[in-house]
């Protein structure tokens, strides 16, 4: 694999997952609930690592997304990492919390169910995803290159707070390398 | 039924007053999360203060967002309120809590075993589970039910002086609640903010 997930720091090693931590913490994003996927194992435990973030484990997807809305209203940004699965039982708490109180709610969700995919369930789960984003007119976008990762990131974030609407980031296998069968 | 359950002699209480008592002890511009329902109906109908959150939808979230607020705001009390069919879809929440141990987190429950809005219908715990017992099994040491309303006052003023999280489990009738919360979530989002110091008004 490509991917520096040997890697013990996060910091400006050309990854992926080093360029999302930077990218988080310039942006004083510093509240990180999770619900773990295999594919951000990387992020993950260099944003533990770092004691600039407050990086902890949710039950549920839906509970990480209220954490950091409390948050946000208490003057402390966060974004909450997920897999695809996750994303899809997030469409109540959208549509009654983030949406319309103007949340700007960033997640990253890891891409399951696509580009290699061996479990039937997450691909068809991952259909989902896109038309529930849509349904809401919801900021997103498919992260597939290292290159634009930053840029996309980034602009992002800084368009969620400003306008006060949720994002989501979608790390596509192409940009992580995904998950295959053989792990 | 569900009073047979094991919880000692608490009496059954009212939201509205348990709700207007707790609010008559806030002189810190602590912060209340009201959870979905008649919940946030009598924190409203408590009287409005500018650090209410009120939810409209997003049931069983009333911890979690005041989790949040709680890890924003960690020199600020927070006192979430929910009901026993909110929690239940939530539980989770209770273990994420005590694994976080915010010290300035205080979490209510309003238990009358059944979903009142919605016609009255048991709870699948109602008369089988004790949520105080789920609440310690969760890691929250510091859960107890409130047998009357002075035992409750007195659980709020402990609360008060806490450094870990704590729960206070009430029961209560099955009255529904006294008021209804002006539906305007942008409005509430933006006067919680400035009830907490992190906005002005324009």
């Amino acid at each position: 694999m490509a991917i520096a997930e040997l890697q013990t720091q996060g910091s400006s090693d050309g990854s992926w997952h080093g360029i999302v931590l930077q990218t988080l913490k310039r942006n004083e994003i510093s509240l990180i609930p999770y619900v773990p996927d295999r594919v951000l194992t990387p992020l993950i435990k260099n944003l533990h690592a770092d004691p600039f973030f407050t990086t902890f484990a949710t039950a549920r997807e839906e509970e990480a997304v209220g954490i950091v809305s409390g948050a946000w209203m208490g003057g402390r940004r966060g974004a909450v990492l997920m897999q695809t699965s996750g994303f899809a039982t997030l469409a109540n708490v959208l549509a009654s919390l983030a949406v319309p109180y103007q949340i700007p709610l960033i997640m990253f969700v890891s891409e399951r169910g696509t580009l290699g995919e061996f479990n039937y369930g997450q691909s068809l789960v991952c259909r989902t995803m896109r038309p529930v984003l849509d349904s809401l007119a919801l900021e997103h976008h498919t992260i597939t290159r290292l290159d634009e990762l930053e840029f996309i990131t980034d602009r992002s974030i800084k368009q969620a707070v400003t306008t006060q609407a949720p994002v989501a980031l979608i790390l596509n296998p192409l940009l992580t390398g995904g998950k295959v069968f053989d792990k | 039924m569900n009073q047979e359950l094991n919880t000692g002699n608490t009496k059954i209480m009212n939201r509205f007053d348990v709700t207007s008592r707790l609010i008559a002890k806030l002189k810190h511009e602590e912060a209340v999360i009201g959870g979905i329902g008649n919940t946030n109906f009598d924190l409203w109908a408590a009287g409005h203060r500018p650090q209410n959150f009120y939810m409209l939808g997003s049931m069983g979230l009333a911890f979690p967002i005041a989790l949040g607020v709680a890890l924003a705001q960690p020199d600020r009390r927070v006192f979430a309120l929910e009901g026993d069919g909110s929690l239940l879809m939530q539980l989770g929440a209770l273990s994420t809590i005590a694994a976080m141990k915010p010290k300035n987190l205080t979490m209510i429950v309003m238990d009358n075993g059944i979903y009142q809005i919605t016609g009255a219908q048991p709870t699948p715990a109602a008369g089988v589970a004790d949520i105080v017992a789920i609440a310690i099994g969760s890691g929250l040491a510091s859960s107890a039910w409130a047998a009357d309303e002075e035992d409750f006052e007195r659980l709020v003023d402990d609360a008060m002086a806490a450094t870990a999280p704590s729960l206070i489990a009430v029961r209560i009738d099955d009255k529904p609640g006294v008021g209804t919360t002006r539906r305007d979530p942008v409005q509430i989002r933006e006067r919680f903010m400035h009830g907490l110091g992190v906005r002005q008004p324009l």
